[in-house]
């Protein structure tokens, strides 16, 4: 009996140590040097494998990175802060982030219960997709907007979307990832990429001529073309009855807000940054006073410059083209309060 | 002659998946895409084929010449597998990085695959030969790669097809390869052995 069990212990022991041997030599015959930044990268990213990038999860685009495939601030979820961590780690130079600004989904429109009113009650599955095969699109007035039973919210991986009590979907511009999923999912198309922070949104989807959008929306897009003759920067067009902004262009001074007699486009006006001089920084060139669009800089060459703080609008254009850095834009009214009391 | 017919036996009649239900894990999870899969069977049928040639080695020079085959078979048996199983991973990771993605957890889960360790029991059980047994492993591996190329081929097809909301994905793939299952009870008729 004694001599079975050593048997059988010596006889699994050598066979052990037999196929031990083996895949120790296979081991060092099919070795697959991988390139270390691979790990590197992928330890950085979300991982959360949403496949925003256009890749199948963090570790393909973490080897596609690395492979020189697609461009370092590719990933949408990390974002400008994830994309300056790649470039480091394969040693290029972080550009700032400007090229990866982060996008998020918005939801473009205003028309809630109150502004856009329903064509008829509907009591059928809650859901926009199911809903708007209805008659008419839906029970909405209008057919491009917002119906408001939350298919997005469903398919929000991060749930960053709300249903408003009014009956919007309201996206968290916090929270919101950029995975496209509520883009692709939303049966109106009324969601759309828009980079991180920008402000200013023309809040219609709407591409009927004015007179049908008045008729069915207090907040729809009508085609006035005022916002086009207020923006200093050719930053927003009317195509198709529809004013859009071009994101690259917008400054968020906010003109078109105030020019829109729909309210359609919204910016928070009383929060619109403003321009201040830095005096110790200030050579006193003028350059500023003669780039303003606004004329809300005054001064004379070797006189203190002076920001009329009534008429600058924050575009910022003074902030770029002064040579010194001697321009600072600051976020909001309330911290403008707060530095003057400052200074006082 | 008798090992054609084994061969023939063990793909069709007696195929692993379809009539001893062995081996339904990578069945079910590796059969969305039939390249995968066939790369699947065929990484499937290397190790069935080496690991029914090892187990009968084994078996017949070290564990029943020391009376030792009922109470060391599995763990000997798994001990085998799981070192060809390693073997085939590092060869893929190495010759196909590609293939080696794509089949992902489930080339290491053929170390615990039932149908493997079932086979060189049922080898062993049976009483096969060496040649015996290395017909009937490839033949498991050749009727496995059938299943699954098959299963495969049938869910590519039906991506495209109006499955009903309820029924769509696993729902769906377990009414296939229960029809599957059903219509190779007919090859039953094949052969009377």
């Amino acid at each position: 009996m004694d001599n079975t069990v050593l048997i059988a212990v010596v006889s699994m022991g050598a066979i052990g140590v037999f196929f031990a041997a083996f895949l120790a030599f296979a081991s060092t015959k099919f070795a697959v040097e991988e390139d270390p930044r691979v790990e590197a990268v992928q330890s950085i990213l979300p991982g959360a494998n949403c496949g925003a990038c256009g890749q199948a999860g963090c570790s393909n685009f973490a080897a596609a990175v690395v492979a020189g495939e697609v461009p370092v601030y590719g990933c949408p979820v990390g974002g400008s802060e994830t994309g300056d961590k790649i470039a480091e780690i394969l040693g290029m130079e972080g550009s700032g982030g400007s090229g990866g600004k982060k996008a998020v989904a918005k939801v473009m429109c205003n028309g809630d219960d109150e502004k856009c009113k329903n064509k008829y009650r509907y009591i059928g599955v809650q859901d926009c997709v199911a809903a708007s095969r209805m008659a008419g699109g839906g029970p909405k007035a209008c057919e491009y907007g917002c119906l408001g039973l939350g298919t997005c919210v469903g398919v929000c991986p991060v749930d960053a979307i709300t249903i408003s009590e009014d009956g919007l979907a309201v996206i968290d511009e916090e929270k919101c990832i950029g995975c496209e999923k509520c883009v692709a999912a939303c049966p109106k198309n009324v969601i759309r990429m828009v980079p991180y922070g920008q402000q200013v949104h023309v809040m219609c989807n709407n591409p009927e001529p004015g007179k049908i959008v008045r008729k069915k929306c207090e907040v729809g897009c009508i085609a006035c073309k005022k916002c086009e003759k207020a923006c200093k920067f050719d930053a927003i067009h009317v195509e198709g009855n529809l004013a859009k902004i071009d994101y690259e262009k917008c400054t968020e001074c906010m003109e078109c807000v105030k020019a829109c007699p729909t309210y359609t486009i919204v910016g928070d006006l009383e929060n619109r940054k403003i321009a201040r001089i830095l005096e110790d920084k200030c050579i006193k060139c003028t350059i500023c006073k003669k780039n303003c669009p606004f004329e809300a800089i005054e001064g004379e060459v070797k006189q203190p410059h002076r920001v009329l703080e009534d008429i600058c609008v924050g575009c910022g254009v003074c902030y770029e083209k002064c040579p010194k850095d001697a321009i600072e834009m600051i976020g909001s009214k309330v911290e403008k309060n707060k530095n003057s009391k400052e200074a006082v | 002659m008798e090992l054609l017919l084994l061969f023939i036996s063990t793909v069709l009649i007696n195929n692993f998946v379809l009539s001893r239900f062995l081996g339904i894990c990578p069945f079910l999870g590796v059969s969305k895409k039939l390249e995968v899969a066939f790369s699947m069977g065929l990484a499937a049928t290397f190790v069935m084929t080496l690991s029914a040639i090892a187990t009968w080695l084994i078996q017949h020079y070290i564990l029943m010449p020391f009376g030792m085959e009922r109470f060391l078979q599995y763990v000997a048996f798994i001990l085998v597998i799981a070192s060809l199983v390693q073997f085939v991973e590092m060869f893929l990771k190495k010759n196909s990085p590609a293939l080696y993605q794509s089949l992902g957890i489930f080339l290491p889960l053929i170390t615990t695959n039932c149908a493997i360790l079932g086979l060189a029991l049922l080898s062993a059980l049976n009483g096969y030969g060496l040649v015996t047994s290395t017909v009937f492993g490839f033949g498991a591996g050749v009727g496995f790669t059938l299943a699954i190329s098959a299963m495969a081929g049938l869910r590519e097809a039906m991506e495209f097809g109006d499955v009903p909301v309820p029924f769509k994905g696993v729902p769906i793939t377990l009414i296939t390869a229960a029809i599957m299952s059903m219509a190779f009870l007919g090859f039953s008729g094949l052969i009377a052995m």
